[in-house]
């Protein structure tokens, strides 16, 4: 009797303490949220409850603008570097070749060093061959960092992935390029995914790395929001915040609950 | 034909392309930087071709040294609060239901995708004399003066731990979620406390997993320079706020470049150290 209280006061102990971090980091992302709603342009007391920001951050062009740009760069990064990334983890795991082990370390470079490291080097080097700063140079950067996260998400998913599979299909007479599209990329699909949705998530947050690549008409959201802060964040900001988040968490909310789905599923 | 000469068609295709644009964006670019480093720096920003030693001797000026002292301090310090922080988050997690688990981890998921940046704001508005945490602290009258909790050390450390918690949560967690349970059952059938069940079988067997988040912690937080940017109030600087200067308003670019060789030689310190202890290179990226 004694011990199931304890175990019952200490379930609820650790309940409270999940709690506790969970309010840490959805603090001030709830402050965002109500304060999307407010009508005044202060960020500082609740006025009163309105919609108008969500109307009208439509009509604010630079934030428009920046929000484009970051949408372009991280669509056309994503995808540049997912092809690249997952070919190069098929070839990375299947074949053995020389300076092997140099393109292995180089992989690792983007994600340990610290991210301005990288943002310097690329900034030094686009200024050496006269790349311009904008777009172009921000996409770049974008890929760049985005390959090394996808190659390694798809090449934990290769590891468990039976070769038979490519071999039987072969030997049925498919030639590569078939059994690639028809046999490996299925496979893999779940690992591609994912190392796409990371690139995404990373370019369309990426601060640093595109401070020091972007140019004076390429400003991404991350870096107007970043200017905006010093001087004053808008409610259309949270606004437009709000939106993004919930789009996220919808997509989040989805792919959880297929998880849970599946988990269910299985225990029946 | 001869065989040995013959090109590998399928190679070339699949590691082409990541080869040269690791080689052309990531190699390139880190040699030309560790080039830099010995340049002088042009009279209107800009390098210029030679060598010198001078950007080093700059680097160990007893004013940046400090700043390195103290950039190193907060990292140190905001790694021990995440690890504090996360520890008993995750061991309690580990303990729920597999579908509990599942929600929960994809809740530690969201807010990190939440743009950084507004997230930072939010804190800065909690956080001020004229925020909610002072009005609420000044209300219930446990405090009588508003509190000074953002633009100093405090707002950065609690910007740092906000920010970088999550990359401490899902390393402990994955390595935590691996123990073996039945190796505790032993334990305790073999009369061990729970407190030195926790001290010689799970704390060890979970090392792997503080070594990766600490590495995940420890290193970005020293180039977060909009971090102390936002929160710091101009009088707390990371080693990322003077290389950024060097950069953009010093213009002087070969200095930003011997300071960024300072930061990857800590990098690499630290990184050798991670695969010495037998940390798996891909738990840094997996996340």
């Amino acid at each position: 009797m004694k011990k199931a209280q304890k175990k019952k006061v200490s379930e609820v102990f650790k309940n409270i303490y999940i709690y506790l971090v969970f309010l840490f980091l959805y603090l001030p992302i709830l402050y965002v949220i109500i304060f999307s709603f407010n009508t005044s342009k202060l960020n500082i007391t609740f006025e009163s409850f309105t919609f108008q920001w969500y109307g009208t951050f439509f009509k604010n062009r630079p934030l428009m603008e920046s929000l484009t740009n970051t949408l372009i760069i991280g669509v056309i990064s994503t995808v540049i570097a997912t092809i690249i990334g997952t070919i190069g983890a098929i070839g990375l795991s299947k074949y053995k070749f020389r300076g092997k082990k140099i393109i292995d370390k180089l992989l690792y470079i983007p994600i340990v060093i610290p991210e301005i490291v990288l943002g310097i080097a690329l900034l030094s080097i686009y200024s050496a061959l006269s790349i311009p700063l904008g777009l172009l140079s921000l996409t770049l950067s974008h890929i760049t960092f985005s390959i090394p996260f996808v190659v390694i998400t798809v090449r934990a998913r290769l590891a468990g992935f039976d070769k038979f599979l490519e071999e039987a299909a072969m030997d049925l007479g498919a030639n590569r390029i078939v059994t690639f599209f028809r046999v490996t990329l299925p496979l893999i699909m779940p690992g591609v995914l994912s190392g796409a949705m990371l690139a995404f998530s990373l370019s369309i947050d990426d601060v640093i790395i595109s401070f020091f690549t972007s140019g004076p008409g390429s400003t991404t959201l991350p870096l107007k929001i970043f200017s905006m802060v010093k001087t004053g964040v808008t409610p259309e900001v949270n606004a437009l915040s709000t939106v993004i988040m919930l789009i996220t968490i919808i997509i989040i909310i989805i792919n959880t609950s297929f998880q849970v789905k599946k988990l269910k599923a299985n225990k029946a | 034909m001869n065989n040995k000469k013959k090109i590998n068609l399928p190679l070339i295709v699949t590691v082409g392309p990541v080869s040269a644009w690791m080689v052309l964006l990531v190699a390139i670019p880190f040699i030309y930087v560790f080039a830099m480093s010995f340049m002088n720096k042009g009279a209107y920003g800009g390098v210029v071709i030679g060598f010198t030693l001078n950007n080093f001797k700059q680097v160990f000026d007893p004013l940046y040294l400090k700043v390195f002292g103290e950039s190193l301090l907060i990292s140190a310090l905001t790694t021990i609060l995440c690890i504090i922080i996360s520890y008993p988050f995750t061991y309690f997690i580990a303990q729920k239901t597999t579908i509990k688990k599942t929600v929960f981890m994809a809740m530690v998921i969201v807010p990190f995708l939440v743009s950084s940046l507004i997230r930072l704001f939010g804190w800065i508005n909690l956080l001020r004399k004229d925020g909610i945490f002072n009005s609420f602290l000044l209300k219930i009258g446990l405090i009588h003066e508003p509190l000074q909790l953002v633009y100093n050390t405090t707002g950065v450390m609690i910007g740092l731990v906000y920010m970088l918690l999550p990359f401490m949560i899902l390393p402990l967690y994955s390595s935590i979620e691996k123990l073996d349970k039945s190796l505790l059952e032993a334990c305790s059938d073999l009369g061990a406390k729970p407190s030195t069940a926790f001290l010689r079988v799970t704390l060890p067997l979970t090392m792997p997993g503080i070594f990766a988040g600490s590495i995940l912690v420890f290193i970005p937080s020293l180039g977060y320079f909009f971090v102390t940017d936002l929160l710091g109030g101009n009088k707390i600087q990371v080693i990322g706020n003077i290389i950024r200067n060097q950069f953009i308003t010093a213009r002087n670019w070969p200095l930003g470049a011997a300071i960024s060789i300072f930061l990857i030689i800590i990098t690499l310190g630290l990184v050798g150290l991670y695969q010495k202890s037998g940390g798996n290179m891909d738990d840094l990226g997996g996340i």
